[in-house]
């Protein structure tokens, strides 16, 4: 084979792989506005009055994952299944923000932390890599982490709101979080980047607290705590 | 945790509620968070082990790519050929280690880990290859190298590759990108070859070597920039490289002019004879 055949092989294949990468950037667009979309959404539970619509915002949020589940289903078929990493790359970031957009939806609803498997079966694809199409566990904690920044958000808006009682819930779910962070050996990666900024999320909840205990706001929810 | 403490008192209340969750180690977060940490451990130490191995990789080729310079001084090219060869067997056991680290996994997941070992595998074996054959080894010779063939058939998932029962076959695929990268790298390799080859008298080399690295060269320009991002920048060694050589044929070109015409063929009989002639003309 002389060099030039070799070159012009070996382009080939670069040109092919652009190309899925292509169609695959295309994919991820849509599911992008997509997230977008469900995140505006999301952010009306922030407005005093958006707290009473919470329920009716979730129901609307699920319709939406729902075209998110049909996109991501074009998204598989754009490439060979068992090169899920070579890819990885290019879906990676948006699907920590579906994680997100699922975790927040699910806390939302019953204020408890979405699993893997919920945000798996929420977004249509699989938990382990042998299945398919899957989250990575990586993707899964960076989806989390991020929501626990939006929960201090809501932990101090819910206090402008009136809502004395949820900033409590809130403190007690992130520090049950950040305690479980505590027990992942992280290496120095993204992940770890992320994990760091935890830690002023839980100061942010602590302060609000700390501010409505010390004026008394939180008598009835400190009592019930106390027993 | 320490710094927060020393802003007062108005964090006591949060600690201690932390306290409480962390006792009670039933909860659910926290069993899923001891999931995740085995899960995570796992792969991290998969990730280093392949990373030791790759470190393992590049120093041998690097060992065998010295050696393989020596060619040119001794008399025996033979004997340094085999010793080469052996030396790439062991690199290559190593990579089937890689392999067999990567069974029923994704090898993109833990590509980094090992790229840099297989790039140097790369611009080893081309070099032998480029020392023996003159020519440049394809992607398909080097993989058909990386086949290991396993006694133990452990693992029911993998015997179904295998062709006979009890032994398996375990491949190791080196992607299209570090085959190029370590191409790339090899064109590095040449240039110090030809112009240790110029101090050494001999004078075909060089232009055979200029007229190879122009052609690589050549398919890296046609390949541009739609290769890996490595490869734009390994592009421009390449060129450095390449007009090293050039400029090395540039002199021969025409100083072997002024070297008599009964004395150039002495020159082409033999590299002993260039040293002497050498001497004379400067």
């Amino acid at each position: 084979m002389s060099v030039t055949e070799m070159f012009s092989h070996i382009q080939g294949f670069l040109s092919a792989d652009q190309d899925i990468r292509e169609e695959i950037r295309k994919v991820v667009q849509g599911l992008e506005q997509t997230a977008r979309e469900i995140l505006t959404l999301l952010q009306s539970v922030h407005q005093p009055s958006g707290f009473k619509e919470i329920p009716s915002k979730c129901a609307k949020a699920r319709d939406l994952f729902c075209t998110v589940k049909t996109q991501i289903g074009d998204l598989k078929t754009k490439f060979p299944v068992e090169q899920y990493y070579r890819f990885h790359e290019h879906w990676r970031f948006v699907l920590q923000r579906l994680t997100f957009l699922a975790a927040f939806v699910v806390y939302l609803e019953s204020e408890n932390l979405v699993t893997r498997e919920e945000v798996a079966q929420i977004l249509g694809i699989e938990v382990v890599r042998e299945k398919g199409f899957h989250l990575d566990i990586e993707d899964y904690l960076a989806g989390v982490l991020i929501m626990a920044s939006e929960l201090s958000r809501l932990a101090v808006n819910s206090v402008t709101a009136g809502d004395y009682n949820r900033p409590l819930r809130i403190s007690n779910f992130i520090n049950e979080l950040d305690s479980g962070f505590r027990l992942l050996n992280l290496k120095n990666d993204p992940l770890r980047k992320r994990y760091d900024g935890l830690k002023y999320d839980v100061k942010k909840i602590e302060e609000v607290v700390y501010d409505l205990s010390i004026r008394g706001l939180a008598k009835e929810s400190e009592s019930s705590g106390d027993k | 945790m320490k710094k927060r403490e020393g802003e007062g008192s108005s964090r006591k209340n949060g600690d201690a509620a932390r306290e409480q969750d962390t006792g009670s180690c039933s909860s659910p977060v926290v069993a899923a968070f001891k999931v995740f940490q085995q899960e995570l451990d796992t792969k991290h130490d998969k990730y280093e082990r392949l990373v030791k191995i790759s470190r393992d990789i590049t120093i041998e080729s690097k060992r065998t790519i010295f050696l393989l310079h020596r060619v040119a001084n001794v008399p025996n090219t033979e004997e340094v050929l085999k010793e080469a060869e052996l030396k790439l067997e062991g690199v290559r056991q190593k990579i089937g280690q890689v392999a067999e680290e990567l069974r029923g996994e994704d090898i993109h997941q833990f590509h980094r880990a090992f790229t840099p070992g297989i790039q140097e595998y790369v611009e080893a074996v081309s070099f032998l290859h480029y020392i023996r054959h003159r020519s440049l080894i394809s992607l398909e010779e080097i993989n058909a190298r990386l086949v290991y063939m396993r006694a133990e058939g452990g693992d029911p998932k993998a015997s179904a590759e295998g062709p006979a029962p009890g032994a398996q076959v375990l491949t190791f695929h080196v992607t299209p990108s570090d085959y190029l990268l370590g191409v790339a790298d090899l064109t590095g390799e040449l240039m110090r070859m030809c112009i240790s080859s110029v101090g050494n008298g001999d004078i075909d080399t060089p232009f055979q070597l200029s007229q190879f690295l122009r052609q690589i060269h050549d398919g890296f320009s046609y390949i541009g920039n739609t290769g890996p991002y490595e490869v734009s920048k390994k592009l421009h060694t390449l060129r450095q490289s390449l007009g090293k050589v050039e400029d090395a044929c540039y002199a021969l070109h025409v100083r072997g002019s002024e070297i008599p015409k009964h004395m150039l063929a002495d020159v082409f009989c033999s590299r002993t004879a260039l040293l002497d002639s050498d001497e004379g003309v400067a």
